[in-house]
C-alpha cells in the first residue's frame, strides 16, 4: 500500500507557500555536491530502474511474432478490460466517498464529525487482502466485479479522504464568502470555488488510488476477479521464470507508468498557494438542520461496511474452532509466534534500510537542488507505479541468472521492499531534513559548535521525528505487503501476510483469523508510531517557523 | 436618500452580546468609516450586513429593499452587496480578469465585460488582466478585489480592514487608489477599520463602535473636535483631560480661561476639559509658566512634555513643529489655541 504517501507530499509541499509581497528567498550560491553524496544518492534510483529494465529486457527477448501472439489473445483483452474497469470504477468511487466525507466532516455540523474523521483514516491499517478475506469468509457469493469494487473502495477511500480533508482545512473561508456575496449559492460556490481548489489534492490522490488498484493482487485473487496481477501470478506459478509473465508485466508497467506520468504533471503544476497572509477565521459550518441525524446514520453505515464487517468477521473466526470453516486447519502457537517475529524482523530491517537509502538522496534534494537531484527524485518516484509482483518477478529472474547464492535469501526480499517503498521514505526524510534550515545551523556555528556538534545537537534532533515517521511508514507497508513477500520470502519462512493468504486460499478461514488480527494490530501500532512522529515533526516545524 | 438603513440591529453569540441596538444610515454615494477597537463588534456588524451571520433583532435595508428583519434573512448572494475582505481573497485558480467578472452572469463573464474599464478605475494597467493573483503585490491584490466587488454594480460595498495587512508605504498608495475608485464609481461604501487616521481621512462620515454600541456618527472634523465622550476623545486621537469649572461659555482650568466651542451644549459647574496636544502653543506672549521636562523628536514634529508651576505640578503634552527643539529645563509660557470641549463631572 502506498497509503501514507498520499497525505504526506501534499502536506509537506503545502507548507511552502508563496506570499504576495514576500521577496524571493535568496538561493545560496550554487555549490557542487560532494561526489560521495552523489554516488550514494544514485543507489536508490538505480535500484528502482533495475526491475523496470529487467522486465522489459525479458519481454524483448521474445520475438515480435511470439509477443504479438501471446498478447493478442482474448484472455489479455479480458484482463485489460477488467483491470481498467475496476481501476476507473474504484478510483471514482473512492473520489466520491472520500470527497463527500471530507466535506461533511470539515464543513457541516454533522454529529460526531471528529469520530468520523478519525475512523476514516483507520482502513489504512488494514490491507485490502485482509478486507477481502473478511468479506469472502462472510459469503462466497461476494465475488467478481461487485465484490472487488466494494473491497477496493473501502480499502482505498482514505487515500482520497485524508488529502482532500487537509486541503479543505487549508482553504481560506473568505474565498467562499466572497463567492456568496458575488451571487453564488451554496452549490455553485462549491463547484466554482471549492472544487477547483481541491483539484490538485483530489487528482493526486485519485492517481494514487488508481496505481494502488492496478497493483492490487491479494484482494482480487481472493475474490477470483482476474486482472493483470492475478494472471501474472498464475503464469509465474505455472511456468516459473517463463517469459509470459514478464510480457504481461510489461503491459501492466506501461499502464502504471502512464499513471505516474500523469501524476507528475498534476503535481508539477503549481499548487494553488494561498494568495493572502495573516490569520483566518474558522470556516462557518453549514447547518444541516433535519438532515443532521440521517447523515450521521449514513456515516455509521459506511463505517459498518469499511471497518465493522471486516473486524467483526476476524473476531468471529477467532472464536470459532478450526472445524467450523470450510477447510479444517488448526492454529499452532509456535507458528503464530514465528510468523509474527518474521513480519516484525522484515519490517524493521526494511524500515532501516529504506530510510538509509533515502537519506543521501533527500540531502541532495534539500542541500544541492538542481537538475540532477530532480531527475533522481523522479526516477525514485517511478516505483510508485510498480506493482510489488512485477518487482518481485524481476528480482527472481535476476537471482536465478546472476545472483544464485542470494536467491531465496532475506537480502533480496529487503531490497525488493526498499525499491517498492523508497518514495514513501523519501517524502518524509526530505521533509525531515527541511526542518533544519541553514540559518539554524549558521546560528549554531556562530555559537561555537563544530560541524559534528551542529549535526548532533541541531540537525539530528530536528530531523529525527521525520526520520522516525519515514521508518514507521515503511514498516507498516512491509508488514502488510503480500506480493513480493510471496515470491521472495526464503523457503519455509512465513510472515503474517503470507499465512493469511495461505489459509484463506485454502478456505481455512478460522485458521487465518489470528494472523489477520495480529497483522492488523501490528499495522495499527505502526500507525500509532507514525502519528506520534508526525505530531512531533509538526511541532518542530512550528518552532523553526 | 440613504442607500443603507439599519434599525435596532442586535446580535449575540451564546452569552456574549456582540451588537446592541445599532441604528445607522449611510447616504448614497458616500463612504462611511466604521471605526472601533478590536473586539468592538465592527467585523460582526459587517458580517451581519453581508448576510454571513443572521441578526437576532432589527432590520436592514439596502437600496430600499429589506434584506433582514424579523423572520427575514436573505442569503448573501441575494443582497446585491460588494465585499472586499481583509486579505483580498482573490480566487487563486482564476486570472485577474476572471476574478473581476466572477460575479457576472455567464454571457458577460465570457465577454470579459468591463474588465479593462474596472482595472483602469482601480489604477492598474489593462495588461494585468491575464496575470495570476499570486503575481500581484498585496496592494494590487486589494485593488483587484475592489474591482471584483464593483463589477456587478452593487448597492453598497463593504470593505473589511482592507489596508491592515499592507506595509506603510503601500498602504497610503492603495488607500488613495481605492478611495478614488470608489468615488469615481459613485458607490456607497462602508469601510471597517481600527485605524483612527484612516477613518478620519477617508470617511465622509465616521461611526464609532464601542463594545457593540454605536457611540457617535459624525463628520470626521466633528468627531475629532467634539467627541461626545471622554472615551471617544481618547480613541480618535491623543487627548488630555484637565479638571475645570465652566461658566458663561468659558472654562477655567490649569491652562487658564478657555473659550468653549460654540456648537457645544453649554455646561456649567465642575467639568473635565479636553485639550489636544497640537492645540498647545509653547512660548506664547502671555500664558501659563511651565518648564520643559521631556522632549521626543519625531521628525516632522516634536512631543514636548511640560510641567506647570501649579500646586499639582500638572503635566501637559504639546505637539509642536519639529524645526526647533526646546531643551529639557527650558522655561516656556504655554497657551491653548482654538476652543475646547468639556465633559460634565
Amino acid at each position: 500500500m502506498h497509503a501514507p504517501a498520499a497525505a504526506e507530499p501534499l502536506g509537506a509541499d503545502a507548507a511552502v507557500m508563496v506570499g504576495g509581497d514576500a521577496p524571493a528567498v535568496p538561493v545560496a550560491g550554487r555549490r557542487r555536491a560532494p561526489r560521495a553524496l552523489i554516488a550514494a544518492a544514485t543507489v536508490g534510483p538505480l535500484l528502482v530502474l533495475l526491475p523496470v529494465a529487467l522486465t522489459f529486457w525479458r519481454a524483448l527477448s521474445f520475438g515480435i511474432g511470439d509477443a504479438v501472439e501471446l498478447l493478442w489473445r482474448p484472455l489479455v483483452g479480458e484482463l485489460l478490460v477488467n483491470t481498467l474497469t475496476i481501476t476507473v470504477a474504484g478510483t471514482l468511487a473512492c473520489a466520491v466517498v472520500g470527497t463527500a466525507l471530507a466535506w461533511f466532516v470539515e464543513r457541516t455540523d454533522v454529529p460526531g464529525r471528529r469520530l468520523w474523521g478519525l475512523l476514516a483514516a483507520a482502513p489504512l491499517a488494514m490491507p485490502a487482502f485482509v478486507t477481502s478475506y473478511a468479506w469472502v469468509s462472510l459469503s462466497q457469493d461476494l465475488q467478481d466485479f461487485a465484490g472487488a469494487l466494494l473491497v477496493i473502495t473501502t480499502a482505498y477511500f482514505p487515500l482520497v479522504y485524508l488529502p482532500v480533508a487537509a486541503a479543505l482545512r487549508g482553504l481560506d473561508p473568505s474565498l467562499e464568502e466572497c463567492a456568496r456575496v458575488l451571487g453564488c449559492n451554496r452549490w455553485t460556490t462549491f463547484t466554482r470555488v471549492v472544487l477547483p481548489q481541491l483539484r490538485p489534492a483530489l487528482f493526486g490522490s485519485m492517481l494514487l488510488v488508481a496505481l494502488g488498484v492496478m497493483s492490487e493482487f491479494g484482494a482480487f485473487a481472493l475474490l477470483r476477479f482476474r486482472t493483470f496481477t492475478t494472471e501474472i501470478y498464475a503464469e509465474y506459478r505455472t511456468s516459473f521464470d517463463g517469459g509470459g509473465a514478464s510480457l504481461l508485466a510489461s503491459v501492466l508497467i506501461l499502464l502504471c507508468l502512464v499513471g505516474v506520468a500523469v501524476e507528475f504533471r498534476v503535481r508539477g503544476k503549481a499548487r494553488y498557494a494561498r494568495v493572502d497572509r495573516g490569520v483566518r477565521r474558522a470556516p462557518r459550518r453549514v447547518a444541516l438542520g433535519r438532515w443532521r441525524w440521517p447523515l450521521a446514520a449514513a456515516f455509521a453505515v459506511l463505517n459498518v461496511v469499511t471497518l465493522g464487517v471486516p473486524l467483526a468477521m476476524i473476531g468471529y473466526w477467532l472464536t470459532q474452532p478450526g472445524a467450523a470453516a470450510v477447510t479444517v486447519a488448526d492454529v499452532s502457537a509456535p507458528l503464530l509466534l514465528s510468523t509474527t517475529f518474521t513480519s516484525l524482523w522484515f519490517g524493521l530491517l526494511a524500515a532501516c534500510f529504506t530510510t538509509l537509502l533515502a537519506l543521501p538522496l533527500a540531502s541532495l534534494l534539500v542541500r544541492y537542488p538542481g537538475r540532477f537531484a530532480t531527475v533522481a527524485e523522479r526516477i525514485a518516484f517511478v516505483s510508485q507505479g510498480m506493482p510489488g509482483l512485477v518487482v518481485a518477478l524481476a528480482i527472481v529472474s535476476l537471482a536465478v541468472r546472476a545472483l544464485q547464492p542470494l536467491y531465496q535469501g532475506t537480502t533480496l526480499l529487503i531490497v525488493a521492499y526498499a525499491i517498492l517503498f523508497l518514495p514513501l521514505a523519501l517524502v518524509s526524510v526530505r521533509a525531515a531534513l527541511l526542518q533544519s534550515q541553514q540559518r539554524l545551523e549558521d546560528a549554531a556555528r556562530s555559537l561555537g559548535l563544530g560541524r559534528f556538534e551542529t549535526l548532533r545537537r541541531v540537525v539530528l534532533p530536528l530531523a529525527s521525528p521525520g526520520l522516525g515517521a519515514a521508518a514507521s511508514m515503511v514498516f507498516i507497508s512491509v508488514v502488510t505487503e503480500l506480493n513480493a513477500t510471496l515470491l521472495l520470502a526464503p523457503i519455509g519462512t512465513q510472515t503474517l501476510a503470507t499465512q493469511v493468504w495461505a489459509d484463506t486460499t485454502t478456505l481455512a478461514f478460522a485458521a487465518a483469523a489470528p494472523y489477520a488480527a495480529l497483522l492488523t494490530g501490528l499495522s495499527l501500532v505502526g500507525s500509532g508510531l507514525l502519528f506520534v512522529f508526525a505530531g512531533r515533526s509538526a511541532l518542530a516545524r512550528a518552532a523553526s517557523g | 436618500m440613504s442607500e443603507l438603513h439599519i434599525t435596532g440591529l442586535g446580535k449575540s453569540f451564546d452569552e456574549h452580546v456582540a451588537l446592541r441596538g445599532i441604528d445607522l444610515a449611510v447616504q448614497a454615494g458616500t463612504l462611511l468609516a466604521l471605526l472601533g477597537p478590536s473586539g468592538s463588534g465592527k467585523t460582526t456588524l459587517l458580517r451581519v450586513l453581508c448576510g454571513f451571520e443572521r441578526a437576532d433583532t432589527g432590520s436592514i435595508e439596502i437600496s430600499g429593499r429589506r434584506v433582514a428583519a424579523d423572520g427575514l434573512h436573505l442569503p448573501p448572494e441575494q443582497r446585491r452587496i460588494g465585499y472586499v475582505p481583509q486579505e483580498g481573497a482573490l480566487f487563486p485558480h482564476l486570472s485577474v480578469a476572471d476574478n473581476i467578472v466572477f460575479g457576472l452572469p455567464p454571457a458577460r463573464r465570457h465577454a470579459r465585460h468591463r474588465v479593462a474599464e474596472l482595472l483602469e478605475l482601480v489604477g492598474l494597467p489593462a495588461t494585468y488582466a491575464d496575470r495570476a493573483p499570486q503575481q500581484l503585490s498585496g496592494g494590487q491584490q486589494q485593488r483587484v478585489a475592489l474591482a471584483r466587488a464593483l463589477a456587478p454594480e452593487p448597492g453598497v460595498v463593504m470593505l473589511d480592514e482592507p489596508f491592515s495587512s499592507l506595509d506603510a508605504a503601500l498602504r497610503v498608495e492603495t488607500r488613495n487608489a481605492v478611495v478614488t475608485a470608489l468615488a469615481a464609481s459613485g458607490a456607497t461604501a462602508i469601510l471597517v477599520t481600527h485605524d483612527q487616521e484612516e477613518a478620519l481621512s477617508l470617511g465622509d462620515e465616521v461611526a464609532v463602535l464601542w463594545q457593540g454600541r454605536l457611540l457617535q456618527t459624525a463628520s470626521p472634523e466633528t468627531l475629532y473636535r467634539r467627541p461626545v465622550s471622554r472615551e471617544i476623545a481618547g480613541f480618535v486621537g491623543d487627548a488630555m483631560l484637565f479638571p475645570g469649572t465652566a461658566a458663561d461659555r468659558r472654562v477655567r482650568c490649569a491652562l487658564g480661561t478657555l473659550p468653549l466651542a460654540a456648537d457645544q451644549h453649554p455646561a456649567e459647574g465642575a467639568v473635565d476639559v479636553m485639550v489636544r496636544p497640537e492645540q498647545i502653543v509653547l512660548s506664547a506672549a502671555d500664558g501659563v509658566d511651565a518648564s520643559v521636562c521631556e522632549v521626543t523628536f519625531l521628525g516632522r514634529d516634536l512631543m514636548v512634555v511640560c510641567e506647570l508651576g501649579d500646586a499639582e505640578a500638572t503635566r501637559v503634552r504639546a505637539r509642536v513643529p519639529g524645526y526647533r527643539t526646546p531643551r529639557v529645563g527650558d522655561r516656556v509660557r504655554i497657551a491653548v489655541a482654538g476652543d475646547v470641549c468639556v465633559y460634565p463631572r
